[in-house]
């Protein structure tokens, strides 16, 4: 090769090198990083959500600010998060209703039943797994986990297969009738960047749901999981839950 | 309410929603894998057995079973090229399923799917196709004159040799193919199990036994369906099947549905024996949502039904008439199970709630893409691609005219 010929293949290479530097993070099926502050570094951050079972008296207030913070469709078809309420019974039986799904609450109080020994509120939302089997089964890698522990979806890249929302164990996701792609609760991750609470956790009047940072060392959810005996759940699926309840009854699934 | 979401959506999921019984999770109205699902496990288990099918012939010597030999192949390429239409049609954003080959994500078997289709019909099957017409090929394009000339040319890839020694490679090139093929067949549709067997979220589906199940199945609908496109074309024909042909079929179906049943038996044997938290719901669903489709015609149409038949034809010394009758019902009976066998498993695993609490609905729509009419569609094109495939390859040109020396 003389030098003419060398500088020839140089021009080639080096603008053939720099777009395919540019296309390789897409090649590799890597999802777009999520949008976050110049300053924030996710590495810093595992982020969780403590629920208090016995706090929570079902008001529904976390998913109307859910579906209005993020653009969830109205219809009672979709929810990234939701109340289902418990009812034990005295002879054993439990019925469960999902309170979410009402068109209005109910007008009257309604009577005490002499049958029902127990009744309670379980506010039910992405479990964050640090083991997710939704991003598992993703095809094209559009669903992720970023470095804080937040499982997301990038909806540019997602081709809408469902295949993750027949492997949420859960329930927690659905497709968005809008985008035709996969949806589900991000943990607000674009207030959370910028240092604020998730939509849900800042209208709950009486906090039962507890925000934090599983990484910081004086975290109001550190002390959550530290001083309450905590369940996650269907722990036998080993999915490794990020949303911790505090006094949940075995009956919750 | 707004009306955010399309009209007959609405419409849809409203009904599913009054027919719910129980507690479900809020997201789990909607069905998220309709009847396009139900298809596409249908469709490529029909490839995965005809193909198991006509490598007897190639592999396993069985003679008899020659006259069906490339019958079974064009049926499989048939179905095969119908197979990733349902998949396709379903996707949310279809415009971006190249990204299934594009960004490879090892995790996801739905991914890795994608590549044991592709595999199995450009390294498999179009090759072994390819190599069992060649001759044929090249004589077809020295008769015909014009634009036939030039098709044939091209599918024949300009090849020209028909010496002896080049029609003895073709001979071994398609054996080594088709016992490549086995294990890839044995692939395609095991994968497809693998894909319902592996999630964890539904016990339903979550069963190691899952990919067996599908491949057992699968041989036992691409046997029956190439049974009954060889009656009926004989009919069309106006002929005679060679009945030691359709007896040795009618003797691989047999052996195929007595394993197929002894897997799913054995699966449900288990569940029921270990009786886990979700047996409750499970057997709800069965006799709530499922009795008709699963224990009427799976279990006992699709399946008892056409046992007792092939039994009896081979106990019984009926004659040739009778036995096409009985051979041809029960093949139609056979797809017909393992039809509803794919829809037990597809949408029987959505039609209960994962908190194990209550039954969800299906109602399916007419009209659109993931509808009756969309399903009827892609069930009757790979009969009218085989129909094509027919004319451009007939199967027994060669017998009418090849040459003698070139046998």
């Amino acid at each position: 090769m003389n030098k003419r010929e060398f500088l020839k293949d140089a021009i080639l290479f080096f603008p053939a090198a720099a777009t395919l530097q540019a296309l390789a993070p897409a090649a590799v099926g890597k999802a777009e990083p999520a949008k976050t502050p110049p300053d924030y570094d996710a590495t810093k951050h595992w982020y969780g959500m403590g629920v208090d079972v016995d706090k929570c008296i079902g008001c529904n207030r976390c998913v109307e600010a859910c579906k209005a913070e993020n653009d969830v469709p109205e219809e009672p078809f979709y929810f990234r998060t939701w109340i289902e309420r418990y009812q034990i019974h005295a002879n054993g039986e439990t019925t469960v209703e999902c309170i979410s799904t009402r068109a209005a609450p109910p007008e009257q109080a309604v009577p005490e039943d002499p049958g029902v020994v127990r009744t309670f509120f379980v506010p039910k939302l992405c479990n964050q797994c640090a083991h997710p089997p939704c991003v598992q089964v993703c095809p094209v890698g559009a669903t992720f986990q970023t470095q804080d522990g937040v499982v997301l979806v990038d909806e540019k890249r997602c081709i809408g297969c469902r295949y993750c929302i027949q492997a949420c164990p859960y329930g927690a996701r659905y497709l968005n009738p809008k985008t035709r792609t996969a949806d589900k609760c991000t943990f607000c991750y674009h207030r959370i960047t910028e240092g604020l609470l998730p939509a849900c956790v800042e209208v709950c009047p009486t906090e039962a749901r507890i925000f934090g940072d599983l990484k910081g060392k004086a975290d109001r959810l550190v002390r959550f999981h530290r001083v309450n005996q905590i369940s996650v759940l269907k722990p036998d699926l080993n999915t490794e839950p990020k949303v911790l309840y505090a006094r949940l009854d075995g009956e919750v699934r | 309410m707004s009306g955010a979401i399309p009209e007959s959506l609405h419409e849809q999921l409203s009904h599913q929603l009054s027919q719910v019984v129980g507690f479900i999770y809020p997201n789990e109205v909607e069905t998220q894998w309709a009847i396009l699902i139900v298809v596409y496990p249908y469709l490529t288990g029909i490839v995965a057995g005809a193909f198991i099918l006509a490598s007897l012939v190639k592999v396993f010597n069985v003679v008899e079973v020659q006259p069906i030999y490339r019958l079974a192949l064009l049926t499989a390429l048939a179905f095969m090229l119908v197979a990733g239409m349902p998949l396709q049609l379903h996707l949310g954003h279809p415009e971006r399923a190249y990204e299934i080959f594009f960004t490879p994500q090892p995790t996801s078997a739905m991914a890795m799917f994608g590549f044991v289709y592709l595999w199995y019909l450009l390294g498999i099957l179009l090759i072994e196709i390819w190599f069992e017409y060649r001759h044929q090929l090249i004589l077809m394009g020295q008769k015909s004159r014009g634009l036939m000339k030039g098709i044939y040319g091209a599918l024949s890839l300009f090849s020209r040799d028909v010496s002896p020694e080049a029609l003895a490679f073709d001979h071994k090139a398609s054996r080594i193919i088709t016992i490549i093929g086995i294990p890839s067949a044995f692939l395609l549709h095991g994968y497809v199990g693998f894909i319902f067997g592996s999630v964890k979220a539904n016990p339903w589906w979550g069963s190691v036994l899952m990919p067996i199940v599908f491949l057992m199945s699968a041989i036992v609908s691409g046997i029956a369906m190439v049974m009954f496109l060889y009656i009926l074309l004989s009919l069309m024909r106006n002929e005679k099947p060679d009945m030691r042909c359709l007896d040795k079929i009618g003797l691989f179906l047999l052996v195929a549905i007595i394993v197929d049943f002894a897997l799913e038996a054995l699966d449900y044997i288990h569940r029921i024996y270990q009786s886990e938290e979700s047996i409750g719901i499970l057997a709800e669903l069965v006799s709530a949502r499922l009795f008709t489709s699963m224990l009427v015609v799976q279990l006992l149409l699709g399946m008892l039904l056409p046992l007792v038949i092939l039994v009896l034809v081979r106990s019984i010394r009926f004659n040739e008439e009778l036995r096409k009758i009985l051979y041809f019902t029960s093949s139609l009976l056979i797809l017909l199970g393992i039809f509803s066998m794919r829809w037990n498993v597809v949408i029987g695993g959505q039609l209960y709630s994962k908190s194990l609490r209550g039954l969800m609905a299906y109602k399916m729509e007419i009209t659109g893409i993931e509808s009756l009419m969309t399903a009827l569609a892609l069930l009757a094109l790979p009969f009218i691609i085989l129909s094509v495939l027919f004319r451009l390859l007939p199967p027994r040109w060669m017998e009418k005219n090849a040459p003698a020396a070139a046998h």
